[in-house]
């Protein structure tokens, strides 16, 4: 079964003068001629096909272009041309703490986080305890989140996203996270949502990973696809030999 | 709706990072406007207040909805890019963020018109059936904030020094829109001008019906609902063209 479908899919992306800047920046840089935006693909006819089952690995160098797909594929982002359809719910975990608020208790925090992640809030109230004790923050409750160590923080973020359930799952690099116990205990927990899951896709800078965990492999670079296909083997070792030359 | 969860939770963080959670936080708030009114009492009075049946009263009306509209707008232009940490990482409708925001304004005007209401009663206004009509120019603000919000939140996005503008275009919108002054010294012509102005339009509602105990006329009730709506179209506008090619200025 088909569970996401990417069509010819290509995003053309904006850098230049557009971050930070104001009124009376642009319309000076505009007059000495200086105000610039260059636009360039990001993605190029990237299209493939993931079945049940099937777990993807993205490879290419910096600034190939995987992050903006991944953006895509999550719908941050629009793709200037092509389609993507997918069946079932899809998450991305790109990042563990966005929408924390520092001024917030942990424990609001945690309804917060989980609201953003669109858990529903009967969900929330049932799991609270689990998620608390999961990452070992009981005592700090009503702690202003501001108030933790940066460990602490990114143990609750972890403790919240584990409980997503879904059926795409969308990684940059397998988040593990903590010290020790900790990290063993999350990485654990990372192999169970991906082995519940029906599809994962992942972006590593692992060779190593990829060629362990993905049966298939898709390989940009500069934006456009290189390779596509389930010899992992074979498209890993290209790749390899590529990166060697390149050095 | 499928957001409503996610909806009532961002109203609670705006509402807890203000009153810090507690009634003390709420009463705080509470003290700046009824500082300024006592100001304005204070040094208007003998300039502009003369002629004026409950001038208090008159005041409150003004400061009542300017900081409604002052407060609305300022959080809304900030939402967008405030969050965007969140909506830069994880998909979800952008336009909540604005409009949590202007909820959170609206509570604040809440607790404001209960003492305002309070202050009708020392001021001896006669308390009618007309006041239900009240919530009619409450409904028209929310929207026209609302709209607003949209249309700044989308520019500050793309200029940051649109927040600076906004302040100086407050200071000038608030000396036009006869918070401390009554119109009826002007020409007629002049008085005309005025009803270009919504938040003018609002607050001059307001006072008539609290204050003269009369129901405007049905042109004055559709400007209002008019102005409303259209800057509620050009926000929604505005920011459907625009909400996908915000991730690029962020």
């Amino acid at each position: 079964m088909k569970v996401l479908e990417l069509n010819n899919v290509s995003v053309r992306y904006k850098v230049g003068d557009l971050k930070d800047i104001g009124f009376k920046e642009m319309i000076l840089k505009k007059l000495k001629g200086q105000y610039k935006i260059k636009e360039f693909w990001a993605d190029r006819h990237i299209t493939f096909s993931l079945y049940k089952g099937d777990m993807l690995g993205i490879i290419g160098t910096n600034g190939s272009g995987k992050s903006t797909l991944l953006k895509v594929i999550s719908k941050v982002m629009v793709p200037t041309e092509g389609t993507i359809k997918q069946s079932g719910n899809l998450a991305a975990l790109l990042e563990l703490s966005s929408g924390f608020d520092g001024d917030l208790s942990v424990k609001e925090n945690t309804f917060l986080r989980g609201a953003i992640l669109g858990y529903s809030k009967k969900f929330l109230e049932e799991r609270y305890e689990d998620i608390i004790n999961y990452a070992e923050l009981k005592e700090f409750e009503e702690t202003p989140f501001r108030q933790l160590s940066s460990g602490m923080k990114s143990r609750l973020g972890f403790a919240i996203i584990s409980l997503i359930q879904p059926e795409i799952l969308i990684l940059d690099e397998v988040l593990s996270v903590g010290d020790g116990a900790f990290r063993k205990k999350s990485e654990q927990k990372m192999r169970e949502i991906i082995d519940s899951g029906s599809a994962t896709i992942l972006v590593s800078h692992s060779l190593e990973q990829i060629r362990n965990m993905c049966n298939k492999i898709l390989w940009i670079h500069k934006g456009i696809q290189i390779e596509f296909g389930d010899d992992v083997k074979a498209i890993c070792d290209k790749y390899q030999q590529f990166l060697n030359k390149g050095i | 709706m499928k957001h409503s969860f996610l909806f009532t939770q961002l109203v609670r963080r705006d509402f807890s990072k203000k009153y810090k959670g507690t009634i003390l936080g709420m009463i705080w708030s509470l003290l700046s406007p009824l500082l300024l009114l006592l100001i304005m009492r204070i040094v208007f009075t003998n300039f502009f207040g003369r002629g004026i049946p409950h001038y208090t009263t008159f005041l409150f009306c003004g400061n009542l909805f300017f900081s409604f509209f002052t407060e609305a707008t300022n959080a809304g232009m900030v939402s967008l890019r405030n969050n965007a940490p969140i909506f830069t990482n994880i998909s979800i409708p952008k336009h909540l963020f604005v409009v949590a925001s202007n909820v959170q304004s609206l509570i604040n005007f809440s607790l404001t018109l209960i003492v305002f209401f309070f202050f009708c009663f020392l001021d001896g206004i006669k308390f009618t059936q007309k006041f239900l009509l009240l919530i009619y120019p409450v409904l028209t603000m929310v929207c026209l904030t609302i709209g607003i919000g949209l249309i700044l939140s989308v520019l500050y996005v793309y200029f940051r020094d649109v927040i600076y503008l906004w302040d100086v275009f407050l200071r000038l919108l608030s000396y036009i829109s006869a918070i401390f002054y009554s119109i009826d010294n002007y020409s007629e012509r002049t008085q005309l001008l005025f009803h270009f102005n919504p938040v003018f339009l609002h607050i001059n509602y307001f006072r008539k019906i609290v204050i003269d105990s009369i129901i405007p006329g049905i042109i004055y009730q559709g400007f209002l609902g008019l102005y409303s709506l259209l800057f509620l179209g050009v926000g929604i506008l505005i920011y459907n063209f625009n909400k996908n090619k915000l991730i690029y200025h962020l």
